[in-house]
């Protein structure tokens, strides 16, 4: 080979073994980066105890009641609910039938004190018209 | 039978004077692809149903990120182009690409975190996405002062090429990241497998002001590129002549 072609090599190889040990390090990190869990995983007892945790889905629709500043919602990946209560200021795209991100802990009980509310917005960027239309064919 | 010989232009002699030819062409499409997007962005394109005005921010904040990723997979290539065939070009247009790239790095940080405060909640989250954004930054940032911190240049563009391709594992991990993991950014909007969900106007907007950040980056890549050359190849006779 010559020196050109051995440099060649040397730089596709490293590149591919570094791809190769980033994908195994990443794939053994799996549940590490995830950001939240859903609430099928917590029904399936994954919920880390006793400590701060985040959970995401579907706030479900007439889930939402209000008391002065605290609000309870239940989230849904639709096969399991979980109950949620929350006191402070929800983000402008906090609605039902979108999705969340809540931080918090899990109550004996069942149900979920959170401390932060995060709404997760959708790929879909649509005029107000366009909306309705959906809205609307959605109904019949 | 090559129409054109390329290895000439790999002569930083040669390269100056076409560099220089071209920058002016770059910015004028820059401008006019600005102007036309700017225009779509603001003037034509409806409000989001959702969002409302806020939405806006995508018009900076995609062509942004794309072009942080992609100017880092040019980067790289040049770097190792350098690496494998010892030319002396592809170290300087390397040099000359990390900055763009890290200001477009940092802009689709700072736009996405103006963006997410009234949207989600939060300016920050280590979700996958924004971690993985962030560490691109670095990696620019870490190219920019491996670079300056070597004074032979040869040895200095060596280290920083080994830098950059190790790197570039990080840019499929940005791109798709909010597929592989649960994240608090969304999904791609526009990608090369499904259909846009977005609407044309919107789209357009986005992506003229894409092609606008595209050409802007190749024109100021362009004249750091010709200021690298003329101070790396400062002693010869012909740089002594171009600056007369």
């Amino acid at each position: 080979m010559k020196p050109r072609q051995k440099r060649i090599a040397i730089i596709v190889g490293g590149l591919a073994s570094l791809g190769i040990a980033a994908a195994l390090a990443l794939n053994a990190l799996d549940s590490n980066i995830a950001l939240y869990i859903t609430p099928t995983e917590i029904a399936a007892g994954k919920a880390p105890q006793g400590k701060a945790f985040r959970i995401g889905g579907m706030v479900k629709e007439g889930s939402i009641k209000r008391q002065e500043l605290t609000v309870n919602f239940v989230l849904t990946d639709t096969a399991k609910d979980i109950a949620v209560s929350y006191t402070g200021i929800l983000p402008d795209l906090f609605k039902e039938g979108k999705g969340a991100v809540v931080q918090g802990k899990l109550n004996p009980d069942g149900s979920f004190t959170a401390s932060e509310v995060l709404a997760k917005h959708d790929e879909n960027y649509m005029p107000p018209e366009a909306k309705a239309a959906i809205d609307q064919a959605q109904k019949k | 039978m090559n129409l054109i010989n390329w290895f000439k232009f790999a002569s930083p002699q040669s390269f100056y004077p076409l560099a220089g030819k071209m920058i002016p062409w770059f910015w004028a499409l820059a401008t006019v692809f600005g102007a036309a997007g700017l225009w779509l962005s603001f003037f034509v394109a409806p409000t989001d149903a959702q969002q409302g005005e806020g939405y806006r921010i995508i018009f900076v904040h995609v062509p942004a990120s794309w072009l942080s990723m992609f100017i880092y997979l040019i980067m790289a290539a040049w770097a190792g182009l350098g690496l494998a065939l010892n030319t002396r070009l592809s170290g300087m247009m390397a040099q000359s690409l990390a900055p763009t790239g890290a200001l477009m790095a940092l802009l689709s940080l700072w736009t996405g975190a103006l963006w997410g405060k009234p949207m989600w909640g939060t300016w920050w989250v280590w979700d996958a996405r924004l971690t993985s954004e962030l560490i691109l930054f670095f990696l620019y940032i870490g190219f920019i002062a491996l670079q300056a911190a070597i004074d032979d240049p040869r040895r200095a563009d060596k280290a920083g090429a080994i830098l950059a391709l190790v790197g570039v594992v990080n840019i499929p991990i940005i791109y798709f990241s909010v597929k592989w993991w649960n994240t608090l950014h969304q999904g791609s909007s526009v990608s090369l497998t499904k259909s846009p969900s977005m609407a044309q106007t919107m789209l357009w907007g986005m992506l003229l002001m894409a092609l606008c950040f595209w050409m802007y980056s190749i024109a100021v890549a362009l004249t750091r590129a010709r200021a690298i050359i003329l101070e790396r190849e400062r002693h010869t006779e012909w740089v002594k002549h171009a600056v007369e």
